[in-house]
């Protein structure tokens, strides 16, 4: 079949082609530039080829915090999910229970950032806050700001406090979405809650819970606000995760030409993970 | 197999009901026999499918108590009354593979899996399933995806009882036939009672021995389909059974008899007692003759159509149009006028809906 030609058409995508060319075109050419470029002053610069990429390949400090980052990712990811269908689940589907619970859920994704860093900074201090000083007076030393595992658990779960809720919120509109009479065949099939879960619930949750799996990736992968503003990456490197170091790099030592080729390799990393996930998740059989 | 019975049920969708209105169904008092073949007949929104989830155990009844095998069941599960129940729309499991979908109810019950894969087989030959069994149940065309949920209804052998809630609604009209052929054979085979709910008159009398016709939430006649069309109890089940329903007109009765439009047409003496007054008499039990004679009614012809095996002929009586089925072979062209002749036997008098004689 011909489709019909209609040079016109472009004239009303261009807007549309403008906007997405400086919001991500242009800038995105921009770091590709500076990673492969010395840029020594405003007119002096020099093209330096693969240099930058091997360098932040090679950097053992880099390779730190991608492993931390993935780990922290991989926990994340495997706290949020689960715990964010269970919390689904148990939200009652209609009245006023239901409403109560979804305001309550939302409190921690109306919160700035910075600010949750902020609170659970206080809340975890073990001297004044009321997690630390519960904590240690359970006889267990916590002390989030000398201990690396104790640092690192209090970024974990500042962040599954902080997140889950939006998991909870994607899975329980995903199992409102669910038409009654599946629960009513499941009945009368004799089906267990478990086999309703199993058989109903979770493949009809797949779509909204592949969106929580990109999200939350995504977001997790990036991380920065919190952390920076809880333990500032230390103790020592020991929750200095991936955006902390491109920021120190960038920002910190202007080392424009390594940030923006690790930018570059940040960026495809990912892209990569998601598209893993994406072709993963939404396989067929 | 079980006997089903519902005492004094009425069901209200609401918190607090007040008045008679408040409730999709009124208090009943119903029996199903055990293996007998039973339908539910009525428009929708007449409280069918609620009566057959109080019975499968999906809705819990506001009042009254329901009872299986003389055991009250009103406070159990689905699962402990252990019924079938084929809704009107697919319900398909569609992670599963359409075998997985027939096995659920069995694997549920713990059934040995030897046993799972000879009975999934048994019915997925009744229904024409068997090329699809690998097939993953997603995907599948509606009218596929119907015939294997009512093959989930079907599989299991040791039910009380098999509901159907209008199972063939999205089914192709020529296999319609067929399905209901082999629903007849699966009850006979099974000894199963099988209660089936549609608005479809048709399937109604072929499918069961005992009709029951339902209209806001009240059962209005309960009989054979002989007795629905012969002998129709309410205007409503008059009107509702038959292609077209029962002629309703308004009349008269004086002491020599029934008159409609000022014209005598039955000999029969009813009692006066007040309320409206109509007599119900269905085309096949009215015929037209071009002589006149005594209580037939002088009637003009307005329309025929011809129906291969009848002709429906619209004649006027008076200012009410009444429908006659007449062989084939009669002509009555409009404007031509003809004598109609009721049969007595089968004009029924109706006092505000209600027979009387």
């Amino acid at each position: 079949m011909d489709k019909p030609q209609n040079q016109r058409a472009w004239l009303f995508v261009l807007p549309v082609v403008i906007m997405v060319a400086f919001s991500a075109l242009v800038p995105l050419m921009t770091v590709v530039n500076y990673s492969v470029q010395d840029i020594l002053g405003p007119e002096q610069r020099v093209w330096v080829g693969n240099e930058w990429y091997r360098k932040v390949l090679t950097d053992p400090e880099l390779h730190g915090a991608l492993w931390r980052q993935l780990l922290y990712s991989g926990v994340v990811l495997l706290a949020e999910l689960p715990l964010g269908v269970a919390v689904a689940l148990c939200i009652p589907l209609s009245g006023a229970g239901s409403s109560l619970a979804l305001v309550f859920l939302g409190l921690p994704l109306l919160i700035p950032w910075n600010v949750v860093g902020t609170i659970w900074q206080m809340f975890a201090r073990g001297d004044i806050g009321l997690f630390g000083v519960l904590i240690n007076k359970l006889g267990i030393d916590y002390n989030y700001t000398a201990d690396p595992v104790a640092a690192w658990l209090t970024v974990l779960i500042m962040d599954v406090w902080h997140w889950t809720p939006l998991v909870a919120l994607l899975a329980y509109a995903g199992l409102r979405a669910i038409p009654d009479a599946y629960y009513q065949a499941a009945h009368i099939d004799g089906a267990s809650r478990f086999a309703i879960f199993r058989h109903i619930e979770l493949p009809k949750l797949k779509g909204v819970l592949t969106i929580a799996v990109l999200l939350r990736f995504m977001d997790s992968f990036m991380i920065y606000t919190e952390p920076f503003v809880l333990t500032g990456g230390g103790p020592g490197n020991s929750t200095t995760f991936l955006s902390q170091y491109l920021t120190r790099l960038a920002v910190g030592q202007f080392d424009l030409g390594p940030a923006a080729a690790f930018s570059i390799v940040y960026f495809l990393v990912i892209l990569l993970f998601s598209y893993i996930f994406y072709t993963v998740m939404t396989r067929e059989g | 197999m079980a006997r089903l019975e519902i005492r004094g049920v009425a069901h209200s969708y609401r918190r607090d009901p007040q008045s008679d209105a408040d409730y999709a169904l009124k208090p009943l008092d119903l029996v199903w026999e055990a293996a007998g073949a039973y339908a539910l007949l009525g428009p929708s929104g007449c409280g069918k499918t609620t009566l057959l989830g109080i019975l499968s155990g999906l809705v819990r009844p506001t009042r009254g108590q329901v009872l299986i095998d003389g055991r009250d069941v009103t406070q159990l599960s689905p699962r402990q009354r252990n019924i079938a129940q084929v809704f009107q729309f697919p319900v398909l499991y569609d992670s599963m593979s359409v075998f997985d979908n027939l096995a659920f109810p069995l694997r549920n019950r713990k059934l040995p899996a030897r046993d799972v894969e000879a009975r999934v087989r048994e019915v997925a030959e009744l229904l024409d399933l068997k090329a699809e069994l690998p097939l993953r149940a997603s995907g599948l065309s509606g009218e596929l995806k119907q015939r294997i949920s009512l093959g989930r209804g079907l599989v299991r052998k040791d039910v009380a009882a098999i509901l159907l809630d209008e199972p063939l609604t999205v089914i192709d009209p020529h296999l319609k036939w067929h399905l209901r052929r082999k629903l007849m054979e699966i009850h006979r085979e099974l000894h199963v009672t099988l209660i089936y709910v549609t608005h479809d008159q048709l399937e109604a009398l072929t499918l069961a021995e005992d009709v029951l016709v339902m209209s806001d939430g009240q059962v209005l006649q309960r009989g054979s389909p002989e007795a629905l069309f012969e002998r129709p109890e309410h205007l409503f089940v008059g009107h509702f059974i038959g292609s077209p329903g029962m002629n309703i007109l308004p009349c008269d009765v004086e002491p020599d008899g029934v008159y409609v439009a000022g014209q005598r047409v039955l000999a029969r003496q009813v009692p006066d007692a007040g309320g409206e007054l109509r007599l119900g008499v269905r085309p096949e039990f009215l015929s037209l003759s071009e002589q006149p004679s005594e209580l037939a009614a002088r009637v003009r012809v307005s329309e025929q159509i011809y129906l291969g095996g009848t002709r429906v002929v619209s004649v006027q009586l008076g200012p009410h149009t009444v429908r006659v089925k007449t062989p084939p072979e009669q002509r009555h062209e409009p404007g031509t006028e003809r004598f109609l002749v009721f049969e007595s036997a089968r004009t029924h008098v109706y006092r505000d809906g209600k027979l009387i004689s």
